[in-house]
């Protein structure tokens, strides 16, 4: 079984990829949706297992890597923690490539694009069935450049391979940190399996390690290297900027990759690591600021875009927040919540407005939308159900994740605990408003597009409305099933068992009840508070503009990240760039090397072709003086 | 009076010679003058024989020098042949014309 949901979408992507004009378009489309969608339907079945008779399994592939101390298998690794990836990554991505079969109906590359996603699903399934660092690593790479290769998609248009360009290059960041944090655990043990390394890092709880001529806590720098890795892939604050510009891809893409799977690869790594971070202090408090940092940050440029792809892709970078500040405050499980949660919303969220840019026929700008609400009755009520599970309404499944990350970082009980919760209530507020800023900017008030008119907007057609119905279902009841399951009081005890590892057992208490009450409240009041803003009065925003234009321009911009880096890192690269290929390579190691050799050997020949005159008394002149020359010499001799 | 030796023959020998030879180079106007520097040439080459022969009192030289005139003949019948040819085909006998060998 294992077997199966790991490689048929490797050869669903093989067949759909190398054989997809044999087979033709819709075979394609038909092959990889449903080899996808038995995969979720297996992976289900093993989430049950796993939850209800405690399924294990470490099913060894093939040998890898045979050399002296260092052993690494292929191997399909099933716990509490891999099998609800496995739930997550299979059933979006199923779901993803039934929509996709109506979102790209125009487009001429429909196998192509579903044979990425088939190869996307199977790099990140070997990625979180992983046993060992290395395997992990690949699987990293494999879904990093299933990445690259759907934001360049449409490799027609120039912005979309500077996007994907930008993503690999800002994730090769993160990967360097990654393989430097693998390395070093290598250089520790001596082994870079889960097991072995999680039963022998107690044992070096004090070592010290030179590193950059500092000397660090060895736990504390793979911890630090290794969270450099997720926070590339995760597009956490400084690394994040790669994000919203991956929505030059196609939206259903958005919707799998840069939302519900591939970035929480990142939130995956660090509960997988759990073992290594509960023993480090300090890397715990990195990962909660730079949460907490990157949930504030995101969510207040999300306030005021204006594409609606870019507003879900920083609501995505908050949210990733949110899950990384709680596995910095040590509820790790929690996070998993959140991230399965997040998955179904986010992706709701994504083909959602999928769903919304297709009915306008590519647009994406939600100022030239509005007040058709009417015309899109299902999308309408579809994001409304997204919208109301990522702000946290009461009894949605992202009141039950977000909540509870809100409530442990409270129970933290320390200084940067409080901190965090404050952060995570402010974010909640600052979510709540400007999702609701951009159901009602789409569709309530009026109709504002003047290029084309209203008749011509329509609902999408059903393929692409009942993905989204199954993902509002679990993002209805997903938290309420599985709260207990994931963060019940025994979760711990009970499904994480060893996949998870707490030091301290989680505190059991509860907040003071204001608290509890607090995000729920603010979130509720967002709702009339943004209807106002944003519909009913709109000058008061736009007053609010004006008096704070630099304020909001620096939101606008994006907290000018990407101006900043623009100009310490790409302007002087471009032009040391530019400096080598044209100084150096061009003006001296051509001109000396081949290209000078060539043109001296031109300029050689041009004069000796010149000797040749034709003239055959030339040439018996230069034989009579060759002649007497010869025969002078001889005499003389 | 003055003898005439061996050595003046050789210097109109020489002269001739270089007569013929200076007459190829710098001749920029037909082929023809050529022709007829290459049987200056010929000849100057004889004169050395004749006085050669002469001087060490043996025949051969003589005899050669006939020999030397029949193939002279010989050449500049077939070199004037070639000529005919070769203005029938170009059209052209001027030596800066004729330079189809450059490179």
């Amino acid at each position: 079984m294992e077997y199966i949901i790991l490689f048929l979408p490797l050869l669903a992507s093989f067949v759909a990829g190398f054989f997809g004009k044999l087979i033709g378009e819709r075979n394609s489309e038909i092959l990889t949706s449903l080899s996808v969608s038995i995969t979720a339907i297996l992976s289900i079945i093993i989430f049950y297992n796993v939850v209800t008779q405690d399924y294990n399994n470490n099913i060894v592939i093939a040998s890898w890597i045979k050399s002296g101390s260092l052993e690494i298998n292929w191997a399909i690794n099933i716990d509490a923690l891999s099998s609800v990836m496995l739930v997550v990554v299979t059933l979006i991505s199923s779901i993803v490539h039934i929509y996709s079969i109506g979102y790209m109906s125009h487009d001429p590359h429909k196998p192509r694009f579903m044979a990425y996603l088939s190869l996307f699903t199977f790099a990140m399934l070997t990625l979180v069935t992983s046993d060992n660092f290395l395997q992990l690593f690949f699987g990293w790479e494999g879904v990093g450049l299933c990445s690259y290769l759907l934001i360049g998609f449409w490799f027609k248009r120039e912005s979309a391979n500077a996007a994907a360009i930008k993503a690999f290059l800002v994730n090769r960041v993160g990967d360097f940190g990654l393989a430097l944090g693998i390395f070093l655990i290598f250089y520790i043990f001596g082994t870079i399996n889960y097991d072995e390394v999680f039963k022998l890092i107690p044992t070096i709880i004090d070592e010290k390690i030179n590193f950059l001529s500092f000397d660090f806590n060895s736990i504390d720098l793979i911890c630090i290297l290794l969270f450099i890795g997720a926070m590339g892939k995760s597009a956490q604050i400084i690394l994040h900027t790669w994000l919203p510009d991956a929505m030059e891809g196609p939206t259903p893409v958005s919707a799998l990759i840069h939302a519900a799977t591939m970035v929480t690869a990142g939130v995956f790594l660090v509960v997988r690591c759990s073992p290594i971070y509960e023993f480090s202090e300090l890397a715990l408090s990195i990962v909660t600021i730079v949460g907490m940092a990157t949930a504030i940050f995101a969510a207040s440029v999300a306030l005021v875009q204006n594409d609606i792809k870019k507003i879900i892709a920083y609501s995505t970078c908050s949210q990733l927040g949110y899950m990384f500040f709680a596995t910095g405050v040590g509820a790790y499980n929690v996070a998993m919540f959140h991230l399965f949660t997040h998955a179904f919303f986010k992706a709701l969220l994504f083909l959602g407005s999928g769903s919304v840019i297709h009915s306008f026929n590519d647009e994406q700008d939600i100022n030239k939308m509005g007040g058709v609400k009417k015309i899109l009755p299902y999308t309408y009520i579809l994001m409304i159900i997204g919208t109301l599970a990522l702000t946290g309404f009461p009894f949605l499944s992202g009141f039950y994740s977000k909540d509870a990350i809100i409530e442990f970082a409270y129970l933290k009980g320390d200084y940067l605990g409080y901190f965090a919760a404050g952060a995570g209530v402010f974010t909640a507020l600052l979510t709540s408003i400007y999702s609701w800023r951009l159901i009602f900017k789409t569709f309530h008030g009026s109709y504002n597009n003047t290029k084309q008119p209203i008749e011509s907007v329509h609902e999408s057609p059903m393929v692409m409305i009942i993905p989204l119905i199954i993902l509002a279902i679990g993002s209805i009841l997903g938290g309420i099933l599985f709260k207990d399951l994931f963060i019940g009081q025994e979760s711990s005890y009970v499904f994480w068992k060893s996949s998870i590892k707490f030091l301290d057992p989680l505190s059991i208490d509860h907040p003071p009840i204001w608290f509890i009450i607090l995000t729920p409240a603010l979130v509720i009041i967002s709702i009339p508070v943004s209807f106002y803003l944003f519909v009913k009065n709109k000058n008061v925003t736009k007053v609010l503009i004006e008096e704070n234009r630099p304020f909001y321009l620096f939101l606008k911009n994006k907290w000018y990240f990407d101006e900043f880096y623009e100009f310490i890192f790409v302007k002087p690269l471009r032009f040391l760039g530019y400096f080598f290929w044209k100084k150096v390579d061009g003006s001296i190691i051509d001109k000396f090397g081949p290209d000078g050799i060539s043109k001296i050997i031109k300029n050689f020949s041009i004069k000796a072709v010149k000797f040749q005159s034709g003239f055959i008394y030339q040439y018996a002149f230069v034989m009579l003086i060759g002649f007497s020359l010869l025969l002078t010499l001889l005499i003389l001799n | 009076m003055f003898e005439v030796g061996l050595g003046h023959y050789l210097t109109l020998g020489a002269i001739i010679f270089t007569i013929g030879v200076v007459g190829i180079f710098l001749n920029r106007k037909n082929i023809i003058v050529i022709l007829m520097s290459i049987e200056l040439i010929l000849l100057a080459v004889n004169i050395n024989l004749v006085s050669f022969s002469m001087y060490s009192q043996d025949i051969t030289g003589q005899i050669f020098t006939l020999f030397i005139l029949t193939v002279a003949a010989a050449e500049a019948a077939i070199g004037l042949a070639i000529i005919v040819v070769y203005y029938r085909n170009a059209g052209t006998i001027r030596v800066e014309e004729i330079d189809k060998l450059k490179g």
